[in-house]
């Protein structure tokens, strides 16, 4: 019987020949990724005495969430991250100004095809865009990583989802993640992985696999796969810093033992919003139509890339966005920020009226963008969950940047149809 | 070391509870169960956390603690003094992060069908067993290499017994 992706990857990071689902493997990590959370990570170190990594080139450390400081607790916070990084001289650090850790260390080549990547963060899914083995830990075990160098980690069931045919004008990756979260449930997925295959994928852009990658955790997915093509080695080459970096890419054997298998035919999608305060509630763009929204959030590491910004410019472009509403877009990093200046798309956005923020987390990590009593968000990230975004009786849902768009125009949920 | 039986009245929670729900992301700033504990659950308006201080035990359907891997979602409910959650089943990072703070999970979603709120249940961790009104329900044992974690009272005591040596 042959492996999966999954399965490849966890038996070569444990020095095991094969490995099958249910078996636990004490794995090594290639990169062990903290966030904002870092500080909780050192101490922890400091509780336990230990002084020494097992090896400082695999730590990466990205500030993120609330950057800059709002508060001098996160100023603090932020300083003991810092101080760590220089102490032990973490080459792969970066502070408040980079943007979201998962899209900084991917456009800085550090996510490789066939890695194995841990992190203080569930969407570490995301690394799947590019073929690698990303999932979510808590602090003290990214301690234990950085100290040991190893986790104990279950070896997963894998699903198979097989995507064919084209979207639609208007319709996305987004809507395409939104369709199976509600088919499948927040738990449809759970602790199981996912391998994305069929004669669209070749079409999808990284940036779009990221989005597929991303939201797939919120059907409970610990790891998500998009088979490494020729897209994946052109994002790649400028990229990998040492032009002598090898990777080898890692492929499911024929026979690998799937436990279902899911298609989607993507030119039967329309667009898709998940109701509040579960993004299982998905409902398609027909039956929400007309919706008043108070604000638009665009952003987060599901849909704040250049792409997602790009499709945003295009129905904002000689439009202005609803005086009722606030429209917010947060870049998910110094580069998308910067390719979005030189494109001439954020001079779009601004002159919508939109307001435009460093790039970071921003409010889907509640960093701005808090939301009173019985207000409505749209966003295009990843969670909708009640008070995610402020009052508990405030709600939040979510939909492509799109959507967004054709909303933030009519300043109340709007078919992206319409406009393009 | 945690007790080999737990036992006490139960709070009753639905599916999908998340970790936003049980700790928001405005109190990841705290680390101290006690200092999260204040705004556990506050989500779910008037009267929490303080409601939960009067049981013992969560019982949950699917999928609890799915969404964000905060590892305070389970300091927090720890430092309600609740001793042990069982759930029809968990989120992975949510059921990592428990072991690794030493709070005892079990999931048994048989008992979750049959228990109500204010129920008294006993947990035997030693023979997998849960007794609810003279019924009883068998849940499958952790790993022995991952029971240890949470033998120890969870990963930092484990690791601080185990660290490397020279680190």
């Amino acid at each position: 019987m042959g492996m999966t992706i999954a399965e490849k990857i966890l038996a070569s990071k444990s020095g095991a020949a094969r490995v099958a689902p249910g078996e636990i493997v004490d794995a090594y990590p290639d990169v062990v990724m903290s966030h904002t959370a870092t500080w909780r990570s050192v101490s922890v170190m400091r509780r336990i005495g230990a002084t020494k990594l097992y090896d400082p080139e695999r730590l990466a450390i990205v500030l993120d969430h609330i950057s800059p400081a709002k508060t001098e607790k996160y100023a603090q916070d932020q300083q003991t991250s810092r101080n760590f990084a220089r102490e032990y001289g973490i080459r792969k650090f970066y502070d408040v100004d980079a943007g979201i850790a998962h899209l900084v260390l991917m456009e800085h080549g550090h996510i490789k095809p066939g890695d194995l990547i841990v992190g203080t963060d569930s969407h570490c899914t995301i690394y799947g865009a590019l073929g690698s083995l990303g999932t979510g830990i808590g602090y003290t075990e990214v301690t234990s990583v950085w100290v040991t160098g190893k986790l104990w980690m279950k070896v997963p069931t894998t699903l198979r989802f097989v995507l064919n045919g084209q979207f639609v004008i208007g319709v996305s990756a987004k809507d395409l993640m939104l369709h199976l979260i509600g088919r499948l449930g927040a738990d449809g997925c759970g602790y199981k992985s996912a391998e994305f295959y069929g004669d669209a994928l070749p079409r999808m852009s990284i940036s779009e696999r990221m989005t597929m990658a991303n939201l797939a955790m919120e059907m409970g997915s610990k790891c998500v796969f998009v088979p490494p093509d020729e897209k994946t080695a052109e994002y790649l080459r400028p990229r990998l810093q040492d032009p002598a970096t090898q990777y080898q890419p890692v492929y499911a054997d024929a026979d690998a033992l799937y436990e279902q298998e899911i298609r989607v035919d993507l030119s039967q999608l329309e667009p898709m919003v998940a109701c509040p305060h579960q993004v299982e509630n998905t409902k398609p763009i027909t039956e929400v139509v007309g919706t008043r929204i108070d604000q638009a959030f665009l952003g987060s590491c599901a849909n704040g890339k250049y792409e997602d910004l790009a499709v945003a410019a295009q129905i904002l472009r000689g439009r202005k966005v609803d005086p009722r509403v606030r429209l917010i877009v947060t870049p998910g990093s110094r580069e998308i920020l910067l390719q979005a200046m030189h494109s001439g798309v954020l001079q779009t956005l601004v002159e919508s009226g939109a307001l435009v923020t460093n790039p970071g987390c921003g409010a889907c990590a509640g960093d701005g963008g808090t939301m009173a009593d019985g207000e409505v968000s749209l966003s295009t990230a990843n969670r909708n969950f009640i008070g995610r975004m402020g009052s508990p009786k405030s709600s939040i849902y979510l939909s492509s940047p799109a959507t967004l768009a054709a909303s933030a125009v009519k300043g109340a949920i709007a078919d992206p149809r319409e406009f393009l | 070391m945690p007790a080999t039986q737990i036992e006490g009245r139960v709070f009753k929670f639905g599916d999908n509870v998340n970790s936003d729900i049980i700790i928001a992301g405005r109190y990841l700033i705290y680390i101290d169960p006690k200092e999260l504990a204040q705004h556990a659950f506050e989500m779910l308006g008037e009267g929490f956390p303080a409601r939960l201080t009067q049981y013992d035990i969560l019982v949950a359907g699917r999928n609890f603690g799915c969404g964000s891997a905060r590892e305070q979602a389970s300091t927090a409910i720890k430092g309600l003094g609740i001793k042990a959650v069982v759930a029809a089943s968990f989120a992975r990072t949510f059921y990592r992060n428990a072991i690794n703070d030493g709070l005892t999970i079990v999931e048994c979603p048989e008992l979750y069908a049959a228990v109500a709120e204010g129920d008294r249940i006993a947990i035997e961790l030693a023979s997998g067993r849960i007794t609810h009104q003279g019924g009883e329900y068998a849940f499958p044992q952790m790993p022995d290499s991952v029971r240890r974690i949470l033998e120890l009272g969870g990963l930092a005591n484990y690791l601080k017994a185990n660290l490397p040596a020279g680190s």
